[in-house]
């Protein structure tokens, strides 16, 4: 908070590319903090009990990242229609599918890269909690792609959401696993 | 380490974090929460807000009066929709302080000496309207803000500068005369009528050579756009006849009036505006986009005529509000529909008209295109019974005109279009549009509503755009994005590459190398050559056509499918493809497998300028073959052109800044040593430092000027494509005697000035070249004057 505090005071400030003259040369004003709210971009709570390193690190990355985390797609969407609308906001480098860890077919969620983190921002702030394939879908800082992460973490193969969800998603395999454990016959008929 | 925190849940984005103490930083950030709030909705009066927090500046002044200067300085650049809100607050001030409004106007001229100094134009407008509307407040007095004014008039009698610079001080003056107009006018007519007439002699001799360039549409009716300083001038003639009465402007200092006129004012210092630099970046000139006038709200207020000094104060404070909040679209979207005064406009027309003419405005929308499609989104979740149908009226308006607007405002329309059918499943009442089935395809209509659905595919799936639209439709649906394979099955086996596709599709699988597949490659026969060519190294394009069909083919699958073959293949690629002629082969065979599947062939492009396979250059003579001319009025090639375009300047910069970086570590390296003193040891170190640095440096200087003259080649190469081919088609039609105004060149003539808009920034470095080579005086005067209107821009 104290070392925030010090890059507003001295006038120095980093800002995009777009906008940058607008504050850089401001010695007689300051940077209000209530009118530069810009809080699509914050990182979430959420952190990968996976990653490897603790929480600080995790955290540093996230800040940096030009990777974005994808959830809640549908199990149909492609690769290209993530590539199309995400390239609203910027240059795409790599999208890489979730896929089912036994099954390895796409199990709704992906990460898309970017090459700067200030087209990574954008996405953030105009396609996170818009429509994709008719769903909500929600974007997050991702530390960064490494092997392995590709793949659902759930006991069945998928996603930990889709093992314990009690509602009905057509998009997503029908019921939760658990659920479905509990109504075989109607799984089948779910198209 | 817990992971639960104090701040308040994030739903899509807006928490506050709560503070456990009261440090003086504490403070000074309440200071800051509370000025930055007033006149956000709440439960006292506006009036009573700012008397009370009028209160509260008051006493803390004595402790932390330069920090409130500061906060009061940064909401008059930074607040603008707030203007008269914030005026009063130093209104009250100052009357109870006289210095201190003194202190504050003198910080408010040295912020705008710096905005002026910084190119911050738009701010430095919003800080001179602050001081003209602290007339009002009683602050400053009024001869002294008409002397400033008439300072900046007289910009319009320097010679040899840019029409820009004189274009800005005199829209600053008439941009303040909605607010106070009417206060200079008592005081001062004589002066003011003077400073008019001024004005008006000024409007009369500036050059418009550039205005078409800007215009959204190309016709007149209904409603002409009118370049900004001619809209503004309108407006004010207006507002004077009407001996400047103006109602819409909130104004809270009328309700202290009693209080402010016993305040003593101050003379403004006398201000001489800063002299032209070279380097001064001015605002570029506008056009004012008009889409609704009075007869299109059906019920509640009318919307004010296009010359009332209504529609200019709303549209500049939508304008500001967005320019305030386009990070945050809930935000965003609330404040703009919490207008004051909302009640007696109808403020949905006004807010989609503003929205769509920030996306249209040329040469660029002033923010990402996507936010303008999420804004509205948002809008319509904020709003569903009354902005939904505003859209979509709206959008049937910019149907039906299609065929006079602007071809990169058709880009863009098609891109907001399908990207906000997407979040609505798509539902739209296309029977409406029939009538583009009528007419030619290549109409502006129907082409539009094909690109549309091709775009909405991308979005989709082909089966859901079948779907979507009535069956008469088909000829516009978009063709599914199939590969089409040369080499499928037998019925090919007497194609000359048929044999050695099976062979080369064989040894993929097997996971050949790429020297055995090279190898094997060796045997394709070379239909331009009779003689055995022993290396087997020039250029055969049947040899580039088997591998990279078959090749492809085995990649269709995804992108990523196909990236990985260009990736593990690039060898073989960079191979085949190590002439001029190797590389346009290589792009038209891709066109020719995925030709039903643009979205594939432009990013294959992309990853084939990363990877070096391909030059910008190569891209460019591609697209403008022969071979594409059937394509040519197409999007995709115009999006793969400025993609390519944009990767050559990206390239540059990067560069560029790698050079200036070894340039900063020279130099520090250089201060080091002349500071460290005598240590032998730390000298000769320092020295075979700073020689490697001086040679790293000379090496990125030769990389940046190669760049730079790869750059200039890629645009001479566009450049020269376009004059022939539009050249080709204007001569053709002279002599046959037929309208040279055929949908191609409408399509072909606008999307050179495209060039010129999109990569403006970087054209400017070229001026000299173009204009020796290129757009010379022998040249049809229809391009000519695309040159002429850029060059007018004087960007």
């Amino acid at each position: 908070m104290k070392r925030k505090q010090h890059h507003r005071f001295s006038g120095m400030l980093l800002v995009e590319e777009q906008q940058s003259a607008s504050l850089r040369f401001f010695t007689m004003s300051v940077k209000l903090n209530a009118l530069n709210s810009d809080s699509y971009i914050d990182i979430s709570q959420y952190r990968d009990q996976h990653f490897k390193g603790n929480r600080y690190e995790q955290e540093k990355l996230l800040k940096q990242s030009n990777t974005l985390y994808v959830g809640n797609l549908s199990f149909y969407t492609t690769e290209e229609q993530v590539h199309e609308l995400f390239s609203k906001s910027g240059d795409v480098k790599r999208i890489i599918i979730g896929l089912d860890k036994i099954k390895k077919t796409a199990c709704g969620f992906c990460f898309v890269e970017y090459y700067t983190r200030g087209d990574a921002e954008h996405a953030m702030r105009f396609i996170n909690g818009t429509r994709l394939d008719d769903r909500i879908i929600r974007t997050d800082w991702d530390a960064g792609f490494k092997e392995g992460r590709q793949f659902g973490r759930g006991k069945s193969g998928g996603q930990v959401r889709d093992e314990y969800r009690q509602d009905y998603d057509p998009a997503r395999g029908g019921y939760g696993k658990l659920a479905q454990q509990h109504r075989p016959t109607e799984v089948r008929n779910s198209f | 380490m817990s992971r639960r925190r104090h701040s308040d849940e994030n739903d899509g984005g807006q928490a506050h974090k709560r503070r456990r103490t009261s440090e003086p930083i504490e403070i000074e950030d309440r200071l800051e929460s509370l000025i930055c709030r007033v006149g956000e909705k709440s439960t006292s009066s506006l009036e009573s807000n700012l008397e009370g927090l009028a209160g509260v500046l008051e006493a803390d002044l004595p402790n932390y009066k330069s920090k409130i200067l500061r906060i009061l300085c940064a909401v008059a650049r930074l607040l603008p929709e707030k203007l008269t809100v914030y005026t009063t607050l130093v209104g009250l001030l100052n009357a109870r302080n006289y210095n201190f409004g003194g202190e504050f106007v003198e910080a408010m001229i040295r912020q705008l000496k710096e905005t002026l100094k910084n190119n911050l134009y738009s701010e430095a407008v919003y800080l001179v309207r602050f001081l003209s509307d602290l007339v009002n407040c009683h602050v400053i007095a009024a001869p002294s803000m008409v002397a400033m004014f008439e300072n900046f008039v007289s910009v319009t009698q320097e010679e040899d500068v840019p029409q820009v610079r004189s274009d800005w001080f005199v829209y600053v003056v008439l941009s303040c005369l909605p607010w106070v107009g009417k206060e200079l006018y008592e005081k001062k007519d004589v002066e003011m009528d003077r400073l008019l007439s001024q004005i008006e002699g000024y409007l009369k001799r500036r050059v418009k050579t550039h205005v078409p360039m800007l215009q959204v549409w190309t016709a007149d009716k209904p409603h002409p756009q009118e370049e900004y300083l001619d809209c503004l001038w309108a407006q004010i003639q207006k507002l004077k006849k009407d001996r400047w009465q103006e109602r819409h402007i909130l104004r809270p200092y009328i309700a202290f009036d009693s209080v402010l006129c016993e305040a003593l004012q101050h003379n403004l210092p006398p201000f001489t505006p800063p002299g032209h630099m070279p380097d001064a970046q001015y605002p570029m000139p506008r056009v004012i986009f008009r889409v609704f006038d009075y007869t299109d709200a059906p019920e509640g207020p009318v919307m004010p005529g296009s010359h009332s000094v209504e529609r200019f104060v709303i549209e500049e404070n939508l304008h500001c509000i967005i320019k305030t909040h386009w990070k945050e679209r809930k935000t965003c979207a609330a404040q703009l529909l919490s207008y004051p005064g909302k009640n007696k406009i109808p403020l949905n027309y006004h807010i989609v008209e503003v929205i769509f003419g920030e996306l249209f405005q040329l040469p660029s929308p002033p923010h990402i295109d996507v936010m303008y499609t999420t804004l509205l989104i948002e809008l319509c979740k904020l709003q569903p019974g009354s902005l939904p149908q505003v859209l979509a009226q709206a959008t049937e308006m910019l149907y039906m005109r299609l065929d006079t607007m602007n071809t990169t405002c058709i880009d863009r329309l098609i891109n907001w279009f399908s990207h906000h059918l997407s979040n609505f499943q798509f539902r739209w009442s296309w029977d409406d549009w029939s009538d583009c089935l009528t007419v030619d395809l290549e109409k502006p209509k129907p082409k539009f509503v094909k690109e549309v659905l091709e775009k909405c595919m991308r979005l989709s799936y082909h089966q859901r755009i079948v779907d979507i639209v009535p069956p008469t439709f088909s000829a516009l649906i978009p063709a599914d994005p199939i590969f089409t394979y040369k080499y499928p099955d037998e019925s090919a086996s007497s194609l000359p590459g048929y044999p050695m596709s099976i062979t080369v599709s064989n040894a993929i699988k097997n996971r050949a190398s790429n020297e055995e597949i090279l190898t094997v490659l060796k045997e394709v026969p070379n239909p331009n050559q009779e003689d055995d060519d022993d290396e087997g190294e020039s250029f055969n394009p049947l040899k580039i056509d088997v591998f990279l069909q078959t090749l492809l083919n085995l990649a269709a699958k995804s992108f990523s499918h196909s990236f990985s073959a260009l990736g593990k293949f690039h060898e073989i690629l960079k191979t085949l493809a190590n002439s001029d002629e190797g590389k346009l082969h290589l792009l038209k065979v891709l066109y020719e497998v995925w030709r039903n599947h643009p979205q594939m062939i432009a990013v294959l492009v992309d990853k084939l300028i990363r990877t070096q396979v391909v030059d910008c250059a190569a891209v460019a003579n591609w697209l403008f073959s022969q071979d594409m001319a059937h394509e040519f009025t197409r999007l995709f090639i115009w999006e793969i052109l400025h993609s390519t375009i944009r990767k050559m300047n990206k390239h540059v910069q990067k560069i560029q800044k790698e050079l200036e970086e070894a340039k900063d570590k020279l130099e520090k390296q250089q201060h080091k040593r002349r500071d460290s003193g005598d240590d032998e040891d730390m000298d000769k170190n320092s020295e075979d430092e700073e020689g490697q640095l001086e040679e790293q440096i000379e090496r990125l200087q030769e990389k940046v000027e190669s760049a730079q003259s790869e750059q200039k080649n890629l645009f001479l190469v566009i450049f020269q494509r376009f004059i022939m081919l539009l050249t080709e088609h204007l001569v053709r039609c002279e002599t046959g005697s037929v309208d040279i105004s055929t949908p191609w060149y409408k399509n072909g003539i606008e999307r050179l000035q495209q060039i010129f808009l999109m990569h403006h920034a970087t054209i400017q470095q070229y001026m000299g070249t173009l204009e020796n080579l290129l757009f010379t005086a022998e040249l049809d005067h229809h391009i000519l004057a695309v040159y002429q209107q850029f060059c007018a821009l004087q960007l």
